[in-house]
């Protein structure tokens, strides 16, 4: 799948991603994309590689620690066991392993909830800093209408949408601004499915949407 | 370990990465990281697991073609770029350096640092912009 995305998410929050400042849900984001996207993943690699070398370099000056710290960190090896090099593997499905891991399964698992037209979310638990969930659009329908007081990242996991400027595919990620206003629409092929992080509540453009916002938490 | 915690949590944590370090000694791969790079991302893991109280999501383990022993080429190949990079930092001019410093240890978003330093966000991201394109440019 690597060879065919598009649209990629930017140095900003690979970099962020791996100095571990993100929010979990935009880290979610992250993981999720760099298990479909190769090209992204080399450049966390390198920014991984950055930080070792900063650290390096900090280390050059060493800091003492406390009389017992050999003590306690021996205690803590011989207290815990070597830990296994790969998580359970899961079947390979639609959603990429970080995804499994939060929904407990592959798409089958998701409990999905209505908000009307066809379209259906579910939210997944991270912390409140920003807010992840999975969304799933009929073929050829409309996401209500809106825009965003923080940023909106969006990727495909099955099907396809245009948002009126590009197309997306799976693997892609469509970056939504404060500025950007847009109505993604899931490509008449198949239904799509996407997963959604927001720093922010998006707000609607139209009267039901927003009387309904609160309860939905979207 | 600097980013805001008091000096008992930063010990303690220490001592968790060390443990951490000798349970997963076996992982370490010398083809894919430096030592210096895989001390950074588990002292990081660590650091989001106490001081932010979240997970970190990881990628999916990526599947590993035929060759299973470390290439001892590979491995000196990665040594050498790691120390290319790590003068290549040295070499940064101080204002870009202490941006990606920032970026990476005082565990604050672009504009973050710039409320802190009042620098506009502008600034800071071509400043940070111009280190990386530095640090490419020496590694290449």
């Amino acid at each position: 799948m690597t060879g065919n995305i598009k649209h990629h998410l930017t140095d900003e929050i690979l970099m962020a991603y791996s100095a571990g400042t993100l929010p979990e849900a935009f880290s979610l984001m992250v993981a999720s994309h760099i298990s479909l996207c190769d090209q992204c993943r080399a450049v966390v690699e390198s920014y991984d590689a950055i930080g070792g070398a900063l650290l390096d370099e900090q280390i050059s000056a060493p800091v003492a620690m406390n009389g017992n710290s050999l003590d306690a960190t021996l205690a803590l090896i011989a207290g815990g066991a070597p830990m296994p090099s790969v998580r359970t593997p899961q079947t390979k499905g639609i959603l990429p392993q970080p995804l499994q891991d939060y929904v407990g399964g592959d798409l089958e698992a998701v409990r999905w909830r209505p908000v009307g037209m066809g379209v259906k979310q579910a939210i997944l638990p991270t912390s409140d800093a920003a807010s992840a969930r999975l969304l799933f659009i009929p073929a050829g329908a409309a996401m209500p209408d809106h825009g965003h007081k923080g940023t909106e990242l969006t990727m495909v996991l099955k099907g396809a949408f245009a948002d009126g400027h590009d197309y997306f595919g799976p693997g892609d990620v469509e970056i939504a601004t404060e500025d950007v206003e847009h109505t993604p629409v899931a490509d008449i092929g198949e239904d799509c499915i996407c997963l959604a992080v927001t720093d922010a509540p998006l707000k609607f453009n139209s009267l039901l949407p927003k009387i309904a916002q609160p309860f939905l938490r979207i | 370990m600097k980013s805001g915690a008091d000096a008992t949590l930063a010990e303690e944590c220490a001592q968790e990465v060390m443990a951490t370090l000798w349970h997963k000694a076996h992982m370490f791969d010398p083809t894919r990281a430096s030592v210096a790079t895989w001390i950074f991302t588990i002292a990081r893991n660590r650091k989001i697991d106490v001081l932010r109280k979240q997970k970190r999501p990881e990628p999916e383990d990526l599947t590993w073609g035929p060759e299973a022993e470390p290439g001892q080429e590979d491995v000196l190949t990665l040594q050498q770029e790691s120390e290319q990079l790590r003068q290549a930092l040295a070499g940064l001019p101080d204002a870009q350096r202490e941006l990606i410093e920032r970026a990476y240890f005082g565990d604050l978003s672009h504009s973050q640092i710039a409320a802190e330093t009042g620098l506009p966000l502008g600034t800071i991201k071509s400043r940070i912009r111009l280190a990386l394109e530095r640090l490419r440019h020496a590694m290449k």
